[in-house]
């Protein structure tokens, strides 16, 4: 399909801005002003509508495909969660509105929004407080991270050097501790998925500045030592931090505050069914007990006993800004409207089926992909295609296989330390038939792998484009339509 | 797994070739088969002094990006501009063609501290 | 209540059945009784009508009725219907990131037309997908060059958005890097200042056009000077203006950033917006963030793949360029619709007609005796005003009188208490401005 640029014409407009009704004569003086206009399409309104609309159609989404990828929590997106963040009252609300000296009246909808998810989120996860700044889940990790040297610069802690993961740990996490300073230690896991405690004694001493891990882990598998693992960090006065991509798996059943952690951070994209967009925006809010929460960043949405709410910048330990304004409130009304429908029994029956539907799917497929832990799953479940590529086909390969099916593929090679790993969360979303059809289809893959693995090399090959060539892409490097693809130039 | 005989190696999987004081380095058929295509090649500058398995290149494929790190210490005297243009020769020729780096040697003894073929043989044999 | 939840009762039997455990609740066996919550206090659930009228109700006690003459760099452009429309397409927000290009064309050649047409607006080479926001992308592009560089010192313009200065300084805290600030001259970045500071430590320089004071020039010589010691430079830029102002490329910037909200997203209470990043082609490894790129399929067919992945937190992990894993993919989108809907002539229509509302909103406003319009240096929709009155009870007068008057600068800067920031866009009409200045002549007297 060609690209919006190759079906410009010269002169041809989209918009029109009507006569201006000021005097039209202001000049940028010359040596301020740009030389040649920007080379941006120039193509009519239905130019554009067609081709947009043809290139969404392209696309897998949660609205027309299912997506069982482990990790990533890929629920329905409620329709009236859209309409709500749709209206004006939000949309046109300019942030520094709250700023003004009595910003608070004009602000009064969005400051509650604020303030009401937050005690929504702290009785859900128990924590004390929490932000709803941090502007991704990768972010919140971050500002987690932050945190964690913020309460050591104030202890007066200055050894602290290491942050422990786990093996099964997602990539953010070790980039995120690298980011903020600290070295990262990985720790192996046991034969049973969790976390091996011999191996966490002997890394753990003065220099650990705190375990970051997610509960339950990227194994599926819930954290039966998880006392002892706080424990043993807390007796070096570390931090335990919360990675709250599987809540979906413990909401009415496990509070991380509970257990021993001292900060998590929610991605409100899996858990609470903001969209995905494509990849993005997100939101990371970060919760905190109170040994963290004076290091939490500014503003802060409080409550004055008059039953104002008000933003609140006097935090002198406050780490300052981690982003701009106060979170990405659009993402955040969808999140607050879902909660509120939702209530107590609903977010309960939100982890109880997400739970059913991921153990469903593992009882079914055992007989074909070899599982990894022979347990009860939680919301997901993680197998290895190892049976398989020994004939050859290996997940990357059955992945292509499901695009065929009209099925997303779940997340591959992901934990890293599973050869050949196939991760499965369906969400509590999907219907006993949608998920019937999936194992349907991952069993004809098994079949088809022992009776023509040659054939998974065409595949997908129902989709407009065909295996792409990554090598290409990476050595000969086109990125814009205006640059032209040479491997020489880059240093 | 091809193996030169006469070269040296690292546990990083780096070869190296002396002759006339100056070590011509690389990667080995072992590394190169785990990175997959190389993509690029970060090469390091000439007349930079580097230390014994200190960091001083970064290959990367589509899947990974590797460090390497120099076998003997030094002053690099040449690099391999040819992969600039096509990486590649890194997966077709990792020993020959596909050479990294050449590094005018500052202490011979170094060498001490790689492996012989025989010993990285039986290295790659323990990594399974 | 969960209406999401599809499972009926025989089928909650069936499964249990073929999973081999009586009840659901044997599937949370493995959570010890120490393990479960001291408390779950959540309110009941809501239909959908209650919750729609409870979240509306909500809306309506904001005030998005006063006209607004506030920026600070977010900004009340008009967002062409088809912009929305297009992105509340099911297939694009509902979709994933692009991990399998296979199934994601759509998203993943938008982003293509996205990045290109950031090229085209910024003059430079390469851009990446985006990230967050315009304030932690400098940080990121801060990172990028020291990391190029190898070098440890900061210098940074005080024109630089004091929001963005805060992230950095919030990012950079415990980090080793000098940081050093440039105080504004006549309105502009000064030399004498930069350039005493220049020196063969310094990683980067830190620029921004117009500057948080509305402010525009031309850098570069400041440019020209900081390659000469070997630093590189970043200007944050606002995309709007570069419909008619000098591009950061045809300065010599090597990396440039901003915000993007003006590119037909919504003010939203402050996000979802728009991190950009542009760089010089050869810095393209070293940037932070997803990348789109061109390549061909099996069968020679043009498609495109998230590519240079080898430098992103899911491979590299602690040596990973950033910790980055989403970008704001969505409002990606929508600024290439707003860019493609808007065009090459249109950006430019739009900017003179920015251009235009605020001169003559500067004209209408120096008549008024206790105004003093800031004409140190020239503008494009932004400007300073000095008043003979605190600016924030002048601007909560204001917003009694219908008007969001502008940004007191105050609020970030000490001293200037009676400064105001004062933003005007296409979407103010004459009479909008003629009655603005009636009020703050009423409000100043």
């Amino acid at each position: 399909m060609e690209l919006i640029f190759e079906k410009s014409i010269a002169g041809r407009k989209g918009f029109d801005f009507g006569d201006p009704d000021v005097p039209s004569h202001a000049q940028i003086p010359s040596k301020y002003a740009r030389s040649v206009d920007a080379a941006l399409p120039e193509v009519s309104e239905l130019d554009v509508v067609r081709h947009y609309t043809r290139l969404s159609q392209k696309n897998f989404s949660i609205d027309t495909h299912f997506y069982p990828l482990g990790s990533c929590t890929m629920k329905y997106n409620p329709k009236f969660t859209e309409a709500l963040a749709r209206l004006s009252g939000f949309t046109d609300l300019h942030p520094l509105l709250a700023q003004l000296s009595g910003g608070e009246q004009w602000t009064q909808g969005a400051l509650q929004i604020l303030y009401e998810l937050e005690q929504w989120m702290c009785e859900m996860t128990g924590f004390s407080d929490f932000t709803m700044q941090p502007l991704a889940g990768a972010h919140g990790e971050l500002t987690g991270i932050m945190l964690m040297a913020a309460y050591h610069k104030s202890k007066g802690n200055t050894k602290k050097k290491y942050v422990i993961i786990p093996d099964s740990a997602h990539g953010t996490n070790p980039a995120s501790a690298a980011v903020a300073g600290y070295e990262t230690i990985s720790i192996p896991s046991n034969k049973d998925g969790g976390m091996d405690l011999e191996a966490l004694k002997a890394a753990v001493n003065e220099e650990t500045a705190g375990l970051m891990m997610t509960v339950p882990s990227t194994y599926g598998v819930f954290e039966g030592n998880i006392s002892e693992i706080s424990k043993i960090i807390h007796a070096v006065d570390g931090i335990m931090y919360y990675d709250g991509a599987n809540l979906n798996a413990v909401l009415g059943r496990c509070r991380p505050g509970d257990v021993g952690f001292d900060v998590m951070h929610i991605n409100t994209h899996k858990t609470f069914t903001t969209p995905h967009g494509g990849g993005g925006p997100g939101a990371g809010p970060v919760g905190v007990n109170q040994k963290l929460s004076k290091f939490l960043p500014i503003s802060r949405v409080v409550k004055r006993s008059d039953g104002v709410y008000v933003l609140d910048y006097n935090y002198p330990e406050s780490i300052g800004y981690i982003a701009s304004f106060y979170g990405n409130f659009g993402l955040l009304v969808r999140a607050y409207a879902y909660m509120l429908m939702l209530g107590r029994e609903g977010l309960m029956a939100t982890t109880d089926h997400a739970v059913l539907n991921a153990n469903y799917i593992m009882r079914k497929l055992e007989p074909y992909y070899k599982i990894c832990f022979d347990r009860i799953c939680m919301h997901e479940s993680v197998f290895s295609a190892s049976r398989q590529a020994e004939r050859g086909v290996h997940a990357i390969d059955i992945a292509k296989f499901l695009i065929d099916q009209q099925i997303h593929p779940p997340t591959v090679y992901f934990p890293i330390s599973v050869p050949e790993a196939i991760m499965i969360e369906p969400t509590e979303t999907e219907s006993k038939q949608t998920m019937d059809n999936f194992i349907d289809k991952m069993i004809e893959a098994d079949k088809l792998s022992q009776t023509d693995p040659a054939a998974f090399r065409e595949f997908p090959k129902t989709m407009p484009v065909t295996r792409p060539d990554e090598v290409k892409a990476a050595r000969d490097i086109k990125t814009s339509f205006f640059l032209a693809s040479s491997p020489t130039d880059a240093v | 797994m091809e193996i030169e005989e006469n070269f040296l190696y690292t546990k990083e999987h780096e070869w190296v070739s002396i002759e006339d004081n100056i070590a011509t380095m690389g990667i080995t058929d072992y590394a190169q088969e785990a990175l997959g295509d190389v993509t690029y090649v970060e090469l390091p500058e000439e007349e930079s002094e580097v230390e014994q398995f200190e960091q001083f290149v970064s290959v990367e494929s589509v899947k990974a990006a590797s460090d390497i790190y120099a076998p003997m210490g030094g002053k690099v005297v040449d690099v391999n501009r040819k992969l600039e243009e096509t990486p590649a020769l890194i997966n077709k020729d990792c020993y020959g063609k596909g050479w990294i780096a050449k590094i005018d040697v500052r202490d011979m003894d170094e060498s001490t501290n790689l492996m012989s073929a025989e010993e990285y043989r039986n290295y790659l044999d323990s990594l399974h | 209540m969960n209406p999401y939840i599809t499972n009926t009762p025989q089928e909650v039997e069936q499964m249990l059945k073929a999973i081999g455990v009586e009840i659901l609740d044997a599937l949370f066996a493995g959570i010890a009784p120490a393990h479960r919550p001291k408390s779950f206090d959540l309110p009941k659930g809501l239909s959908e009508y209650e919750v729609m009228r409870h979240v509306t109700a909500l809306s309506l006690k904001n005030n998005v009725h006063v006209v607004p003459f506030i920026g600070g760099g977010y900004y009340d452009h008009y967002i062409p219907t088809a912009v929305s429309s297009l992105t509340s397409r099911g297939e694009f927000y509902t979709a994933y990131t692009p991990y399998q290009p296979e199934c994601a064309q759509g998203t993943l050649q938008a982003l293509f037309e996205y990045q290109s047409s950031m090229c085209a607006l910024t003059g430079m080479e390469v851009s990446n997908a985006s990230l967050y926001d315009g304030g932690t992308a400098l940080y990121e592009a801060m990172m990028m060059a020291i990391r190029i560089t190898g070098r440890d010192r900061v210098i940074m313009d005080g024109g630089v958005s004091p929001i963005y200065r805060k992230i950095l300084k919030t990012y950079t805290h415990h980090l080793s890097y000098q940081f050093e600030e440039t105080p504004i001259v006549h309105g502009q970045s000064s030399r004498d200042e930069i350039y005493q500071r220049l020196d063969r430590d310094t990683a980067v320089v830190i620029l921004q056009n117009p500057n948080f004071f509305g402010a525009i020039d031309d850098l570069t010589d400041i440019i020209a000077k900081a390659h000469s010691v070997g630093a590189l430079v970043i200007v944050s830029v606002y995309p709007v203006s570069l419909g008619l102002l000098k591009t950061p490329a045809e300065m010599g910037a090597d990396i440039v950033t901003g915000e993007g909200q003006s590119l037909g997203l919504p003010l939203n209470f402050g996000g979802p917006y728009l991190g950009f990043m542009c760089a010089r082609k050869k810095y393209i490894r070293k940037m932070p963030g997803r990348i789109v790129g061109e390549t061909v399929d099996s069968k020679g067919q043009r498609c495109f793949v998230n590519t240079l992945q080898a430098r992103e937190q899911h491979i590299r992990r602690e040596k990973a360029t950033s910790n980055i894993c989403t970008n704001v993919s969505l409002c990606a989108l929508q600024a290439a619709i707003f860019m493609a809907v808007v065009g090459k002539n249109g950006l430019k229509e739009m900017a003179q007609l920015n251009l235009d509302k605020a001169e003559y909103a500067k004209q209408v406003l120096s008549k008024i005796k206790s105004v003093e319009v800031k004409r140190s240096a020239p503008t494009f929709n932004e400007f300073t005003i000095h008043l003979h009155k605190d600016a924030s009870e002048v601007v909560a007068a204001m917003m009694k009188k219908g008007f969001a008057a502008g940004f007191p600068l105050g609020r970030y800067y000490p001293g200037m208490e009676r400064y105001l920031l004062v933003a005007v866009t296409e979407k103010r009409t004459k009479q909008e401005i003629d009655r603005y200045a009636k009020a703050l002549q009423e409000v100043l007297d």
